[in-house]
């Protein structure tokens, strides 16, 4: 099936109009992004400074090493998809096609990464509901966990819809039906929802793991 | 003779499918009326119970479930849905010379989120419900409710995303689409109306959002959040639930401010008084909007300073508010009035938002809300501004723009007399209620001191007239689909594009691209009112 | 209470209510001037500016800058006026004297415990002196729930896990009604309690024949024995009691607090929470073994300790 690239969609009369739209309408949801994980973290922050000896006692046993490497993993994926746009406006579709595919890989990497760290507190008795076997002493150190568990969670869900969004770009470059005004376009929105997506963490990592360690 | 309307093709999946923003409308017209039947029909157990001073009707625990299955329905699938998305889907593109919303896809999505969210929270409600109230209150909710809460916390989070989207839907559209020579200061102040709404819809829904998983997460795994025994509190609970749920009250009381501008310019024949000022306090109400959310806590355990603060922001919010009621009431000196019904619905709208509003500054007086507080007091304020207000906004709309929706003509009798009852039995329904709550009788409570009777009844007797003006315009408006004339194309000699197309429109709107050279509200002998 | 067909408006049983309910008038007063002026140009204008009826329509306004800013000037000086009457009622609403006499308030799933200081507890009802100060402070059990006193023109929110405080004097004696006003699930309405407001004769008569052998002070005090509390508090080995209310404390954070009624009742329940500078975290919690009741009696028995207590202090 090959779109025809003839007309920018109803009801748009012009491509900078579409593209316009659909720019301002993915800032927005980004807007609205920022304010729901906003939201968590300034909940992480309100019980941070409420309980700082229960929250050290949880940040003491987060697996650091394992979420920095994450932090730099999501990084270079970010990265990546800014060299794909880049690779895009030169119409270098060989090396577009690589960097999305590497961004996406990455991605998905930290995703494994989520879900060996994931792995791993559930034996040693962290997640939520096994509070009977949890090796933390303070209640509110086991609060702290439980918001762990629920902001990486949520992002993590975030980061699986960008590597989805990755795999559909890769393809849709790969198979020859992405062109034009409509291809650059949507490479623009998910290359600012991956923005998004590592900007979220970029703030989570420190709230979560860093600050009082 | 011009395209065919957007009515005229026919099949259910042409409009399960459609793109058609004036259909999707429609569908959203014919989604919270149902939702509206629904919550009418919880109100009615409620006052049919509160008509005797012991609770005889229902349990302690079904009416519980009731008001909560009240509150819930009302809010999340009739106000907030309603204006915006059934006469802002239908009005802004045209309003402002474009052929569709911005993204039409999405459009449908959004109504396919509603109706899911929907009919499943219904269902959990039906199936045993919720007994938390629609504030889900921690720790009540999280950890000593006996009910569906996190099926109904599903629903609501669905239909909050089609909130959402509809909200970015309409902004990008007002922003890239209005036609040429369009500006923002000769917009219909309907459309600064809705403007000003889904910035609330995108910024504070999200919120919701998160306030709700978390409750959700707390109510499954016990993460501790909102316990005091596991360090959490449940006042933060509080701050991120109001922190939404104030905004989202502008989002349910902006819309109808944006029609009311519509219907008093119409029936007047004359441009609004203060264009400038009407369309910025919109704005304005939006951005205060989001400082107020502690006046709902002053007795809650917050400090004293910050209540301090919240009461004297909270008057500065009213003063937008204010500035419209005076603007609208201006623009009738030296006008050219028709008393048709959609004036009489504006008219409902401004009385009963006058009243509501100064009790909520009421509200907003520190030592009065000590004692006013989860009274039928707070009951009687919002009502006077959802119902009384928010409602009559939708009726008027609902009267106003039936002929451009539908293609017919309504009985102009009947939509008076409906506007009449509305105003008599709303106020003998909710009137009583600020004194039962000056009184000192709490909300939530389903058997009252006997020496209250009295207002009680007249209460519950307001409230059966309020039903029968509610049903009213089922039959007369749905019969004039069959039997009303065909509507002219401006029934109303109104000024605004939407009335220079034919009644109902044709699927893009304008058969040619639109080119705005005149001001918004153009009144004057040489205005042009010929077909675009 | 009487029971009439008509009550239009509740009893003023302090004059701090007295005070509120003249706030209201003036404020509605207020608001009338504000307001009646729009339903009566909105009255007029309907009426002359009818389609048909001639008048005259020539020189409309489009918009009056001077207008716009008188109704917008006016009506928030006079708001901010209004405001600050009732910012003051507010912090005396919120401050209690130093005198008030205490009584503990536990409220649960649908109850409310009164618990005086002289030992008497009481059920649903609360009886107080006239013409004095009283301060409750009060916890929940469960969820929570809010103290309401219609006639007094106050209520409080009661929440687990934190103190709330509502004080009042009741001028005349009479019994009033007593709600709970923060819905707290099933039986939230049959939640309710009596205000029993007795002449200071009366008052006295009713502490002795309630009384318990025991006041609140030393019911604490048995508890203090009973839990062995000073087998490490008065060893060295814990932080000694001593004139403890009110007075500074060190954390282990480094940061300093103010060992008050929550403080206590904190190091009592949840004892990870601030740990003192200087000790071993090993005190163990007693949520388990000590309900909210007893805590209050613990806690108005460390109140009464002088610096002295206990012989030398460390």
């Amino acid at each position: 099936m090959i779109r025809s690239e003839q007309r920018p969609s109803e009801p748009f009369v012009a491509w900078a109009q579409q593209r316009e739209a659909a720019q301002l309408g993915m800032w927005l949801f980004l807007a609205g992004e920022a304010m729901m994980f906003g939201s968590l973290i300034l909940v992480a922050w309100f019980y941070r400074l409420q309980h700082p000896d229960g929250v050290a006692e949880a940040v003491a046993g987060l697996h650091f090493g394992l979420a920095t490497l994450n932090t730099f993993t999501l990084l270079t994926s970010s990265l990546l998809m800014t060299l794909a746009l880049t690779a895009s406006e030169q119409a270098s579709e060989r090396r577009l096609r690589h960097c999305l595919m590497g961004a996406t890989l990455l991605a998905a990497l930290f995703l494994a990464c989520k879900g060996l760290e994931y792995s791993l507190e559930y034996r040693e008795g962290l997640l939520p509901g096994f509070a009977a076997d949890s090796p933390l002493h303070l209640p509110s150190a086991r609060l702290f966990m439980n918001l762990y568990f629920i902001a990486t969670a949520l992002h993590g869900v975030h980061v699986l819809i960008a590597v989805g969004l990755g795999l559909w770009l890769y393809l849709g470059f790969a198979r020859g039906r992405l062109q034009g005004h409509q291809a650059s376009t949507r490479l623009e929105m998910v290359i600012l929802y991956w923005h998004l997506v590592d900007g979220i963490w970029v703030l989570l990592f420190p709230t979560l793991y860093l600050v009082g360690r | 003779m011009s395209s065919p309307s957007y009515l005229h093709r026919q099949g259910l999946l042409s409009w399960f499918l459609t793109r058609d923003h004036k259909r999707i409308a429609v569908l959203y017209m014919i989604t919270v009326t149902f939702f509206f039947f629904v919550g009418g029909l919880a109100a009615s157990l409620i006052r049919i119970e509160l008509v005797t001073p012991n609770g005889d009707l229902l349990t302690a625990d079904g009416y519980n479930r009731a008001f909560t299955l009240h509150g819930v329905i009302m809010v999340w699938f009739f106000l907030i849905p309603s204006i915006p998305s059934v006469f802002g889907n239908f009005l802004v593109p045209i309003m402002i010379g474009a052929r569709d919303m911005a993204f039409p896809r999405l459009n449908l999505f959004s109504w396919y989120l509603l109706l899911g969210g929907g009919l499943f929270t219904l269902l959990a409600l039906l199936l045993g419900g919720v007994d938390t109230g629609w504030t889900f209150y921690t720790p009540l909710s999280t950890m000593f409710s006996n009910g569906h809460v996190v099926a109904v916390i599903c629903g609501v989070f669905i239909a909050g995303f089609s909130s959402i989207f509809t909200g970015i839907n309409i902004i990008v559209t007002v922003h890239t689409l209005r036609a040429p020579g369009m500006t923002w200061m000769r917009l219909p102040l309907f459309i600064w109306a809705m403007y000003a709404t889904s910035i609330i819809l995108v910024l504070a829904t999200p919120v919701l959002a998160i306030t709700l998983l978390l409750v959700a997460a707390e109510h499954l795994f016990n993460i501790g959040v909102f316990d005091p025994r596991l360090g959490g509190d449940p006042l933060l609970f509080q701050h991120l639930f109001w922190f939404y749920s104030h905004p989202a009250v502008y989002i349910m009381i902006l819309p109808a401010m944006g029609v009311v501008s519509e219907l008093i310019t119409a029936a007047g024949h004359k441009r609004i008084f203060g264009y400038r000022f009407v369309a910025w306090s919109s704005v304005a109400i939006a951005v205060i909007g989001f400082l107020v959310w502690g006046h709902h806590m002053f007795v809650a355990g917050q400090s004293m300073y910050a209540s301090l603060v919240f009461s004297l922001l909270s008057f500065l919010v009213s003063i937008p508010s204010a500035i419209k009621a005076y603007n609208w009431s201006a623009t009738l000196y030296k006008s050219d009035l028709t008393l048709h019904a959609p004036f009489l619905f504006a008219l409902t709208f401004i009385g009963l938002f006058i009243v509501g509003g100064v009790t909520g500054l009421f509200l907003a007086l520190l030592a009065a809300d000590l004692h006013a507080h989860d009274t039928y007091f707070v009951v009687a304020h919002f009502h006077y501004i959802m119902v009384g207000a928010a409602v009559a906004g939708y009726f008027g709309a609902l009267h106003f723009w039936w002929p451009k929706i539908t293609g017919r003509m309504y009985s102009q009798l009947w939509g008076k007399i409906t506007a009449v009852l509305i105003f008599c039995g709303f106020n003998l329904t909710f009137f009583p209620q600020f004194l039962l709550g000056y009184l000192g009788m709490p909300r939530r409570y389903h058997s009252y001191d006997p020496d209250l009777q009295f207002l009680n009844v007249l209460s519950s007797a307001g409230a059966s007239i309020l039903a029968l003006a509610y049903a009213l315009p089922f039959f007369y408006l749905l019969g004039s689909l069959r039997w009303g004339e065909r509507a002219p194309m401006n029934p109303w000699e109104a000024a605004g594009l939407e009335w220079r197309v034919p009644s109902p429109p044709p699927v893009h709107n304008f058969d040619a691209p639109v080119t705005v050279d005149f001001e918004a509200y153009d009144y004057s002998p040489e205005a042009r009112r010929d077909p675009l | 209470m009487n029971e009439r067909f008509l009550h239009l408006w509740p009893e003023q049983a302090s004059d701090y209510a007295v005070s509120v309910d003249w706030l209201v008038i003036g404020f509605t007063a207020m608001m009338a001037l504000f307001v009646v002026p729009v339903f009566v140009a909105l009255w007029i204008f309907i009426w002359r500016y009818r389609r048909g009826k001639k008048a005259d329509r020539d020189h409309r306004p489009q918009s009056n800058l001077p207008i716009e800013l008188a109704w917008i000037i006016l009506p928030f000086i006079g708001s901010l006026v209004i405001f600050l009457f009732s910012a003051r009622l507010f912090f005396f609403a919120r401050t209690p004297p130093a005198d008030a006499l205490e009584v503990q308030v536990t409220a649960r799933q649908w109850m409310w415990k009164f618990q005086h200081q002289g030992g008497q507890r009481e059920i649903n009802t609360l009886h107080v002196p006239a013409r004095r100060p009283v301060k409750l402070t009060m916890i929940s059990e469960d969820v929570i729930h809010s103290l309401f006193f219609p006639s007094l023109r106050i209520k409080q929110d009661v929440l687990p896990g934190r103190y709330s405080m509502l004080w009042f004097q009741a001028e005349h004696s009479g019994t009033y009604q007593v709600y709970c006003a923060e819905y707290c699930g099933t039986d939230h309405a049959a939640m309710l309690a009596r205000l029993v407001v007795l002449d200071p004769g009366d008052y006295e008569h009713w502490l002795q024949d309630n009384g318990s052998a025991a006041d609140l002070i030393s019911q604490g005090q048995d508890l203090y024995r009973q839990y062995g509390c000073g087998s490490c508090h008065e060893s060295g080995s814990a932080p000694p009691l001593a004139g403890v209310f009110n007075r500074p404390v060190r954390l282990s954070d480094g940061s300093e607090v103010v060992a008050d009624d929550a403080y206590l009742r904190d190091s009592i329940l949840l004892p990870q929470k601030q740990l003192v500078a200087g000790y071993l975290p090993v005190m163990p919690t007693y949520s388990n073994l000590l309900d909210e009741e007893a805590v209050q009696r613990l806690v108005a028995y460390l109140r009464s300790l002088p610096a002295t207590a206990f012989g030398d202090s460390k």
